[in-house]
Parts: C-alpha cells; structure tokens; sequence
C-alpha cells in the first residue's frame, strides 16, 4: 500500500488507465521503432497496463539507455477508425502493445 | 566429387538435398556476424547448436497440451487467461527470450486473430517456429486490412454479429489464441483433445474441430 505522503517520482506510475481515450503520436523518426505505421495519429482505448514497466527496446535497440523501463499497455482500436472502407463488421476490433511514449492524452 | 561414388554408378537423378541458389543478403550476413562471433570466442559452436536444439523442442503439441487442459480444466483456464506465461510455465515451458503471453479466448462473441505486421512476432516458447506464410507480407499486410477475407481464405467463415480481434504483435508480448472447444467431444480425454488443437488454431485462422486433427504441419 502506498504511503499517501509518498510522491511518486515523474514515470514512476503509469500516465494512462484503463478507458482512458489516447491517440498515437503521429511522428516518423528515422530508424526501428515497434508502432507500425499504419496506426500513426489513430485514435484508440487503454484497454489493459502491461505490468511491470518493460525495458524499452526502441531505445535500447540503439545502445540508448539501455535497460530503462517505460510503462506499457495493451491498447484497443475499432478496425473502422483504421479503415475508412472496412469491410466487415463495425464490431470488429485491432488490438495492440505500445509504449508510453507514443501515446498522446485526448 | 573427387571419386565416383558406388552407390551412384546409375544415371537417375537425384533432388538436391541443398538450394543451389546463391546465399542472399542476410544469409550472408547472418555467417559473417557468426563467425566473427565465434572468431572473437564470443561465443562457441557448442552454445550455437543448443539454442538450435531448444528452438526444436518447442513444437505446436506443446500449445496443445496447453489448450487441452485449459478446457478440462477450469482453474488452469483462469490462470492462463490472467497471465499465460505464468500458466505456461506450470508445464515447464520456458520462455527463453522474455516475452510476455497474453491468451486470447475464442468465444460464441469474440474470434481472435494473431499477427505480427513488422516481422514475424510469434509465441516461440510455446509453438516453435512460425509457418512460412505468417512471416510473408502478404498475410502480414492483409490480416489487419481485411482479416475475414484472409480467414474466408483459411475456410474459416466467421458471422456478421462475431466481433472478429487481430492482435498485432510487436515488442515484447507474444499471443496464442485459446480457441473454442468443438461440440460433440463431451466424453473425449485430454490426450484426445489435444490431438484436435493445430497450429493453425492457436493463431486463430481455423477454428479446432473434429475433422481437423494434427497431421501435417
């Protein structure tokens, strides 16, 4: 149990709650990043914290700050948000793991 | 050949037994950083040939087994669907590369669909290597686009009112579909059922089913 008196330091604690509406930054650094472009400036829901904090493989595929953790969720997009011409039902659903640095509050 | 061969005194061809086609680029790059590696005494043939081996001993009848008892077994089902590695483990499963395992149940409501649309994600550990077709562009690119006319393309018709889920792999979480138990195996054992769990059902392309029994794979 948390001491009330206790703050925790920035990135210690998750951002994002279940529910919680986001959309992915839409940037294109140059290099290996794991959020495939075809979700970039999507919008979509936390649908799950992935815990603990995971070491960050972007950076650390680079040799930066290699063994860092970043917050990580599991995150719910409607196939109809990514496809303006979906063909199937509007049920349907994509889901997806991403770091918190590509997550943008809405 | 340096000398002819007596069992080869006849003239009948014989299948090549290696690809004559030139090593391509990543094959190529794949020896050089091995044997520098080795070179360097990095690493050793020895520690090469393992990891071969514990990649071989990681076969879909693994996942099956898990499948099986998951559905005789309701605490177990609970306890996979919370944290699929931790259960996995239970069976000895070892997850050599540190990922994650989330498992994702089939339902009347929910068919789940795994992909990895940036390489070839797939939960190693638990089904070895993934078929040749989950690594191609084509199933990687379409199954997110148009994942009911890849299934339909897999036989697999899914209804209108089934939410159908694709799960794209990416870092560090793997997935492996816990798909339905088929009607009418009320009385079949757990040897038995895991006999009707493919590969292809634990990615979500076929449903399980009676007549699909593990054969070529």
């Amino acid at each position: 149990m948390s001491d009330p008196g206790v703050v925790p330091a920035l990135g210690e604690v998750p951002l994002f709650r279940p529910g919680d509406k986001i959309q992915v930054s839409d940037r294109s650094p140059i290099g290996h990043y794991r959020v495939p472009t075809y979700l970039r400036g999507k919008q979509g829901s936390i649908e799950k914290v992935i815990e603990p904090a995971l070491v960050d493989n972007e950076e650390e595929g680079y040799g930066r700050n290699a063994g860092s953790k970043r917050h990580y969720y599991r995150i719910s997009f409607a196939m109809m948000e990514l496809w303006q011409d979906y063909a199937g039902s509007p049920h349907d659903g994509l889901r997806i793991e991403m770091f918190e640095s590509w997550l943008e509050r809405i | 050949m340096a000398e002819p061969d007596r069992h080869h005194d006849h003239d009948h061809p014989h299948a090549e037994t290696a690809s004559p086609a030139r090593p391509g680029y990543y094959e190529i790059m794949e020896t050089a950083v091995r044997e520098l590696l080795v070179e360097r005494k990095l690493i050793g043939a020895d520690e090469i040939r393992h990891q071969i081996e514990v990649i071989d001993s990681r076969t879909p009848a693994l996942g099956a087994k898990i499948v099986a008892r998951a559905w005789v077994d309701p605490a177990f089902r609970a306890r996979l669907l919370a944290d699929g590695r931790a259960a996995c483990e239970e069976f000895g499963v070892t997850f050599y590369d540190d990922t994650d395992l989330i498992v994702l149940e089939n339902t009347e409501k929910v068919h789940n669909l795994i992909v990895c649309t940036l390489c070839s994600c797939y939960p190693r550990p638990v089904l070895g290597l993934p078929p040749d077709w989950y690594k191609l562009k084509p199933y990687r690119a379409r199954a997110v686009v148009e994942p009911r006319a890849v299934l339909a393309e897999f036989g697999t018709a899914i209804p209108d009112d089934v939410e159908v889920r694709v799960s794209d792999s990416t870092a560090a979480v793997r997935y492996l579909v816990l798909p339905m138990r088929p009607k009418g195996t009320e009385n079949y054992g757990e040897e038995e059922l895991a006999a009707l769990v493919t590969r292809d059902t634990m990615i979500g392309v076929t449903p399980a089913g009676v007549e699909a029994r593990r054969t070529a794979q």
